[in-house]
């Protein structure tokens, strides 16, 4: 089989380990007060206060460089048909020098520097607020709802919290529009679209003081952008309501300025800035990006993805992803505590369930060595090897794994049900044997297989991938670790996935496959874009789709086979749940 | 038992100078007590529709020096609120007009309506020419009930940190940097007495916007309203 995009090697890999910097991202994603990232022309960029902003070719690692002028607070950015609408604040300055705000938009039709289109239109001042006012007209936040109206939220903790809508065309003041007010004792607001709800999220806490603030993001929902906005236990937010959205975490405290990035395909993120990240805290801010998720109508924190060892359990079959090599019994002190099916290359326990190949059960005779000699012990579940699909003599619980070595003195109940189904076809479901081999039970705990039990057993070739009842096997537990100097993708860095404890990597074919070479190189083909959907599952996509718009990803194709198959984000085929093993 | 709803914020040994912060002199100055307050006037007002106390006597601010809300921690808290500011401070009912003095500062209690909700200090701060951040607060008012209400709770939000007495028992404590929100500290279970019964509050802030919302609630979180707030009741 041949892997594609072979790219050169990477010559000095490295996984990050699974304890990795708890920044996010990569690069330096300094920044406070993010607008909501904007791809433009393939790259990614948000403004944040003060002016400029951040660009990322990726969306993974992060570079000072984006330009906005006028300086001001707690930019936000919005693409409307063609053009980018950006709006700011000017501001006296807060607490120190007043209240009296400003809030400005002006438009460019990119947001690349470079560019000779690159030339922001004059500001407009859209909402305001006296020194005085129950009000701090900053941090402003843009909707374009799905009726093609424009809003615009904006304030502090000091008063109120509140939205006016603006012309799409022309990103002004819709003449004669009143603001209105929809919270209080929140500022960095911006409302989301959803289901026919409108979602005001808001930061909560207070920011500014590094790593003793208190910023949090909190949300809540109307059916009208004007509000009311209750949050889940249907408290107004104009009394201080709101659910929690996230909070400080994963060693990063103070989140703050929520900002929507809806990647379709049910597959949400959303940025926003911590205070403070424990690991690096010499900066003013820094970006996040992290999975949104939905849960009974309401807008989630997504889990952060640092890798481990987990088992990948189908969403469509609740079947494991495995490598496709026979299962090695579960042993206790030499003894075979669990009985086996002939299995992999000729040798068919369960017949195949339309995965092609042989997937699933134990060898019945195991593998040489696998088992104690003498040790036999109960007939295997689907011992029967089917003649002709399977290895030979399954009539009988093995685990002896030598040939030959089938329980002196201990030999085993006959097989339920067993028998070899004479001529083939199901040879499974027979040999579920009772017998205990070799001195009757034993009682003491069964130790976890390792690599070291199993690896033996397996070919040192590329093998296949298949799916089956999870049953803690070696071949089923995989190791998932992002790869340092790879890249990655918005949000996260790409990971390479391996048998725990081995090389042996998860491989994406130039056929559409996926199979499990021998060793880890780095090519393209072994690295994996993992997105968590809204619904908590997760996606898992070879890197060359990374940038598709019509991605291939890892899909269930069959209840028990896995390929790579174009995403369709309405079916189950292509959520993948991590569990541990 | 002491009744003691303590909601304790992670301990923050430093106070931490904000760069944003501010400082007094940037206090806004209003010349009436519109549109956050009215004069409070003779006989009994009721709760607001959710159960919001309105009616309250506000000591003009004790000026503060903090410029930072992080060191709010219980002991730091409990250590301001018993510290001696004026004569009889946890018992006083005062009248509209009466005069205490703090420091050497002589300070005035009003007597007010809170138009909203919430009783918004911060605004008061301003309309009596004092200073709005860094600065400490005390609140009284007097509630009258027509017969004994048991298992109520008091309910509290405050911005910043808070503590609150009934009838000369501690019953709500608010520690750290706290925004106001509506029921966001309640008490245990407590009884109001039949007749007059003194509420009393504690409110210090540094930066930011000083407010706070108070009333009881049942176990399901339900307004209890059948009581009046009379300040002219207080010694009877």
């Amino acid at each position: 089989m041949k892997t594609y995009l072979k790219t050169a090697a990477f010559a000095a890999l490295a996984t990050l380990g699974l304890a990795h910097t708890a920044s996010a991202l990569d690069g330096e994603p300094y920044i406070h007060d993010p607008s909501n990232i904007m791809e433009c022309d393939g790259k990614y960029y948000t403004f944040g206060t003060g002016g400029g902003g951040l660009i990322s070719d990726d969306g993974w690692t992060w570079r000072s460089g984006a330009v906005r002028p006028g300086g001001g607070a707690a930019p936000d950015a919005l693409k409307i048909g063609d053009r980018y609408l950006v709006g700011y604040s000017a501001t006296g300055g807060g607490l120190g020098g007043g209240h009296a705000g400003r809030i400005l938009t002006m438009w460019n039709k990119t947001l690349d520097p470079n560019s000779p289109d690159f030339e922001y239109t004059e500001p407009i001042e859209v909402a305001a607020s006296l020194n005085d006012e129950d009000c701090d007209a900053i941090d402003i936040g843009l909707l374009l709802d799905p009726s093609g109206r424009l809003w615009c939220t904006y304030g502090t903790y000091f008063g109120f919290i509140r939205v006016v809508e603006l012309d799409p065309k022309t990103g002004a003041r819709l003449a004669g529009n009143e603001a209105v007010d929809i919270a209080i004792d929140c500022e960095a607001t911006t409302m989301i679209y959803r289901d026919g709800w409108y979602y005001l999220l808001a930061t909560h806490g207070t920011c500014c003081s590094g790593a003793t603030s208190t910023y949090n993001i909190r949300v809540g929902r109307s059916k009208s952008p004007t509000g009311p906005f209750l949050d889940h236990t249907g408290m107004d937010m104009i009394r201080g309501g709101g659910k929690l959205v996230v909070a400080a975490n994963n060693r990063l405290i103070g989140a703050g300025h929520f900002g929507l990035l809806d990647l379709g395909g049910n597959v949400q993120k959303f940025s926003c800035h911590y205070e403070s990240s424990l690991d690096d805290p010499g900066h003013f801010g820094v970006l996040d990006i992290r999975a949104l998720l939905w849960k009974d109508g309401w807008p989630v924190a997504g889990d952060y993805f640092m890798g481990g060892t987990f088992e990948i359990e189908s969403g469509r079959s609740g079947y494991a992803l495995e490598m496709g090599v026979d299962a090695v019994p579960l042993t206790q002190g030499g003894r075979t505590r669990q009985m086996a099916a002939p299995a992999g290359e000729g040798g068919a326990a369960r017949p195949a369930r339309g995965a092609g190949g042989a997937p699933g059960g134990f060898p019945a005779g195991g593998a040489p060595g696998a088992g104690a000699p003498g040790g036999a012990a109960r007939p295997a579940m689907g011992a029967a090897g089917a003649p002709g699909a399977g290895a030979p003599g399954g009539m009988m619980g093995m685990g002896g794994g030598a040939p030959g070595a089938g329980a002196p003195g201990g030999a085993a109940r006959p097989a339920m049900g067993a028998g070899g189904a004479p001529g083939g076809g199901m040879g499974g479901f027979g040999g579920m044997g009772m017998g205990m081999g070799g001195g009757g039970r034993n009682s003491a705990p069964i130790p976890d297989q390792t690599v070291e039990d199993a690896e033996p057993t397996w070919p040192n070739k590329t093998v296949v991938t298949r799916l089956g009842d999870y049953m803690l096997q070696a071949h089923q537990k995989w190791t998932i670790a992002p790869v340092e100097g790879a890249g990655g993708y918005i949000g996260s860095p790409f990971f390479k996935i391996t048998i725990e404890g081995t090389d042996r990597a998860l491989t994406a074919t130039e056929e559409g496959t996926v199979v499990v070479e021998t060793a880890f190189t780095g090519d393209d083909s072994q690295l994996w874009r993992i997105d968590q959907l809204i619904d908590g599952s997760w996606r898992i996509m070879p890197k060359a789709e990374s940038d598709s718009d019509e991605p291939m990803c890892l899909s269930a194709v069959g209840i028990s086979t896995p390929s790579l198959a174009k995403y369709d984000p309405d079916s189950w085929n292509f959520r993948w749940n991590f569990k541990k093993p | 038992m002491k009744k003691l709803t303590t909601i304790k914020m992670s301990a923050v040994g430093i106070l931490i100078a904000m760069s944003l912060q501010a400082s007094a002199q940037n206090a806004p100055v209003r010349t009436s007590y519109a549109p956050y307050f009215t004069e409070a006037k003779a006989g009994a007002k009721a709760p607001d529709a959710d159960g919001f106390i309105q009616r309250w006597l506000l000591l003009e601010p004790i000026k503060n020096s903090l410029r930072s809300n992080a060191g709010f921690t219980e002991e730091y808290i409990r250590g301001e609120v018993y510290t001696d500011y004026f004569p009889n401070q946890f018992t006083v009912v005062p009248k509209n007009g009466d005069k205490v003095t703090v420091n050497d500062v002589e300070l005035k209690w009003h007597a007010l309506d809170a138009t909203n909700f919430n009783a918004k200090l911060f605004r008061f701060a301003g309309m009596v020419e004092k200073d709005v951040y860094g600065v400490t607060f005390w609140a009284v008012t007097v509630i009258d009930c027509p017969e004994e209400i048991k298992d109520v709770r008091m309910a509290v939000g405050s911005n910043s940190a808070s503590m609150w007495w009934v009838n000369g028992e501690e019953e709500v404590c608010l520690f750290g940097d706290r925004r106001m929100v509506m029921d966001d500290c309640v008490s245990e279970r407590l009884t109001l007495k039949k007749g007059v019964n003194i509420i009393r509050g504690f409110v210090i802030n540094g930066p930011g916007m000083s407010d706070m919302c108070v009333r009881f609630i049942d176990d399901a979180g339900n307004p209890i309203k059948n009581y009046t707030i009379n300040l002219g009741k207080a010694g009877n």
